[in-house]
């Protein structure tokens, strides 16, 4: 008998040359570390940080601070400014995250043609994102001025009073909403567009052979196919809208009258302004928590959706 | 009757033109297959008919309606895709039940349908599935069933086998056969693939650069092939080519092959040049080893399929040809070989690319 018959050897393994491995190794967390540093110091240590401050009476100009346990939140729900500014806020995500979806799906579904006019409309109207927050501003406050402005021009033309928008107080946070989504409504659009193009062309000729319409197959291909990127551009925008701060700071400074305050305004004034960082920290910690529940309820809608 | 009539119609994408003034009748019951290389405007015409291309001259006609200008679904056809295109959010019951929904059929007249079409191909335990969650035959078999639901006057099929696996792709061919037995629809399928279109077809439509080349049974087009194109596309191996020379005529054709040697064939010569260039198609079944065979070459390469072997044979002038030898052939690559070739199985081609053959 040989060797190589012998059944002891049969089953012996070749040692292993060097190369690929499967398995846990050591070594693999040297291509997650440079992340995870990252991750740790400049989003976790900070959130906790956040935290740490919203509990404490901190005085920001020799950095010390007295623990102050929930002081500071039970100040900020007996503080009317701040809940009008939760108000203002809340309200304004109403008004322009719907606004965000629905206007950059109709743009999207009337930009997705291959023509060059609907080429030159896209760029045109994602020309606004790269804008920043004081052009905008400039830009609407000129369509804004009462006596003025391009809005009361085009009214004069139909023989209408003025309006004014920024000193009113019921359309001052409506004036920002609209400034808002002319200036953001580039990326709910584009995040469309990407989204209907990958729907393939099959699945609306099979709907025409069958008897679909358009209005059929807009319900039936068109809205479930794209419901992930609905989820996507609603809950972006949520976040984002929450942080309305910029254009509200400029158009009205949160005026007239509180009406258009909103939570980061808040935030920024009680911090940077009256030097009260304990009591600021508290607000951003009440926007996290409340953008953290917009978002997930908009994810456990869909989910629930989805599964339905 | 003709069931499905396109008269002359042209197709052009800006400034390609596809079709000019194409016309073909088919039967009420017919299954007629489209076949031809990528690119031969094939499944535009397809799509022509179902109404997923505009039509720019000319007219389709559907039993009495005139539908080049009905929008898709007003023209009675089903159309299974290359891709199913079923509804991916769908269960498959309401992908099937879809169709029938917008034609406000009522509930359980639709549920009646798609069961029996479930029953019928064997889908009824994944009617609550999507299809995301089946394999790409069992996909296959609901786009079926999606066309079946409608009972449409015409089934119209675009390259529905070219995604199975070439297993699965034979299993479904037999099973599309047995469907058009019993549902004695008209069917239209397109295809590159000549074994399904052979294998399929009451008569095959073969199309080439936007015309069509022959209309004709399976039988008709293999062995008497209007064209060199349909010579040579149709048939595996492909129908192999030589140059010769017409020099008599004897009852038919006489040929003189590249090699020197003679053949007497019954093709008419009538409208072939004498002492000029023709091309002389031969079929591998048509060519056999034969040791007192006039024409002799060298193998090349042989390719054995078990049943028949076939024999690249490199002829003394360098041309070649392929010859067919029993499955258990003895022949082996650098052999010296001598062929037989049968005079009637010989289509000739004159300059004008048409076929001739034995009476």
């Amino acid at each position: 008998m040989t060797d190589a018959a012998a059944p002891g050897r049969a089953i012996e393994r070749a040692r292993r040359a060097g190369g690929a491995r499967i398995g846990p190794d050591w070594r693999n967390i040297g291509f997650v570390l440079p992340f995870l540093v990252i991750y740790l110091a400049l989003l976790v240590w900070p959130l906790f940080d956040g935290i740490w401050i919203s509990l404490q009476k901190f005085d920001m100009f020799d950095g010390t601070g007295a623990y102050a346990g929930l002081a500071n939140y039970k100040r900020l729900f007996a503080d009317r400014i701040f809940l009008g500014a939760v108000e203002n806020t809340a309200l304004f995500v109403v008004m322009t995250v719907p606004a965000f979806v629905v206007i950059g799906l109709a743009l999207a579904l009337a930009l997705n043609r291959p023509t060059r006019t609907a080429a030159v409309l896209r760029a045109t109207f994602f020309a606004t994102s790269v804008l920043s927050v004081t052009i905008v501003t400039i830009v609407w406050k000129m369509v804004f001025l009462p006596d003025r402005g391009l809005l009361t021009n085009a009214l004069a033309v139909f023989g209408h009073e003025p309006v004014v928008f920024l000193t009113s107080p019921t359309l001052a946070l409506p004036a920002i909403a609209i400034a808002t989504v002319w200036w953001g409504i580039g990326l709910p659009m584009m995040l469309f567009l990407a989204a209907l193009q990958q729907i393939p062309r099959e699945l609306y000729e099979a709907a025409a052979l069958d008897n679909a319409g358009r209005w059929r197959s807009f319900r039936s291909i068109t809205l479930p196919s794209i419901r992930r990127t609905t989820m996507l551009v609603a809950v972006i925008e949520v976040v984002y809208q929450f942080q309305l701060f910029g254009q509200s700071l400029l158009l009205t400074n949160g005026g007239p009258n509180n009406a258009s305050r909103p939570i980061v305004q808040f935030i920024y004034e009680q911090g940077f302004r009256n030097w009260d960082l304990g009591y600021a920290a508290a607000a951003s910690e009440v926007l996290f928590g409340l953008m953290l529940i917009a978002a997930m309820a908009q994810v456990l809608v869909s989910r629930r959706r989805d599964e339905a | 009757m003709a069931d499905i009539e396109i008269r002359g119609v042209s197709k052009r994408f800006g400034p390609v033109t596809v079709f000019d003034g194409l016309s073909l009748s088919i039967a009420s019951g017919e299954f007629v297959v489209f076949l031809g290389p990528s690119g031969c405007g094939k499944s535009t015409l397809l799509r022509m008919i179902a109404g997923l291309e505009s039509v720019d001259g000319g007219e389709i006609h559907i039993g009495a309606a005139r539908v080049d200008t009905l929008p898709p679904g007003a023209r009675q056809v089903a159309m299974v895709f290359q891709h199913y295109a079923l509804y991916p959010h769908m269960t498959i019951f309401e992908n099937m039940a879809f169709g029938l929904r917008n034609i406000g059929l009522k509930r359980p007249e639709i549920e009646a349908r798609v069961l029996a079409a479930a029953r019928t191909l064997e889908i009824e335990p994944l009617l609550q599935r999507k299809p995301g969650q089946l394999s790409g035959g069992q996909r296959q078999r609901v786009a079926i069933g999606r066309a079946i639901v409608k009972e449409p006057r015409a089934f119209l099929f675009d390259e529905p086998l070219s995604n199975l696996d070439a297993a699965l792709r034979v299993r479904t061919r037999v099973e599309l056969a047995r469907l058009h037995r019993r549902l004695r629809a008209t069917m239209i399928f397109v295809t590159h693939d000549q074994v399904e279109a052979m294998t399929l077809a009451d008569r095959i439509v073969v199309m080439n650069e936007g015309r069509i080349e022959q209309v004709g049974t399976p039988m008709e087009i293999y062995a008497r092939p209007a064209t060199r194109f349909v010579a040579r596309f149709v048939g595996a191996p492909a129908m192999t080519f030589l140059d010769v020379t017409v020099v008599g005529e004897d009852g038919g054709a006489v040929l003189r092959l590249p090699d020197g040697t003679e053949l007497r064939t019954p093709v008419s010569p009538d409208g072939l040049p004498a002492h000029q260039p023709v091309t002389l198609g031969l079929r591998a079944e048509a060519v056999r080893v034969d040791g007192r065979g006039a024409t002799r070459g060298t193998v090349e390469v042989v390719e054995r399929l078990g049943d028949r072997t076939h024999l690249h044979v490199r002829l003394r002038d360098g041309s070649t040809l392929i010859a067919e030898d029993g499955g258990a052939s003895g022949v082996a690559v650098d052999d010296q070989v001598g062929l037989r070739i049968d005079p009637a199985s010989a289509h000739l081609f004159g300059a004008d690319g048409l076929g001739r053959h034995a009476a």
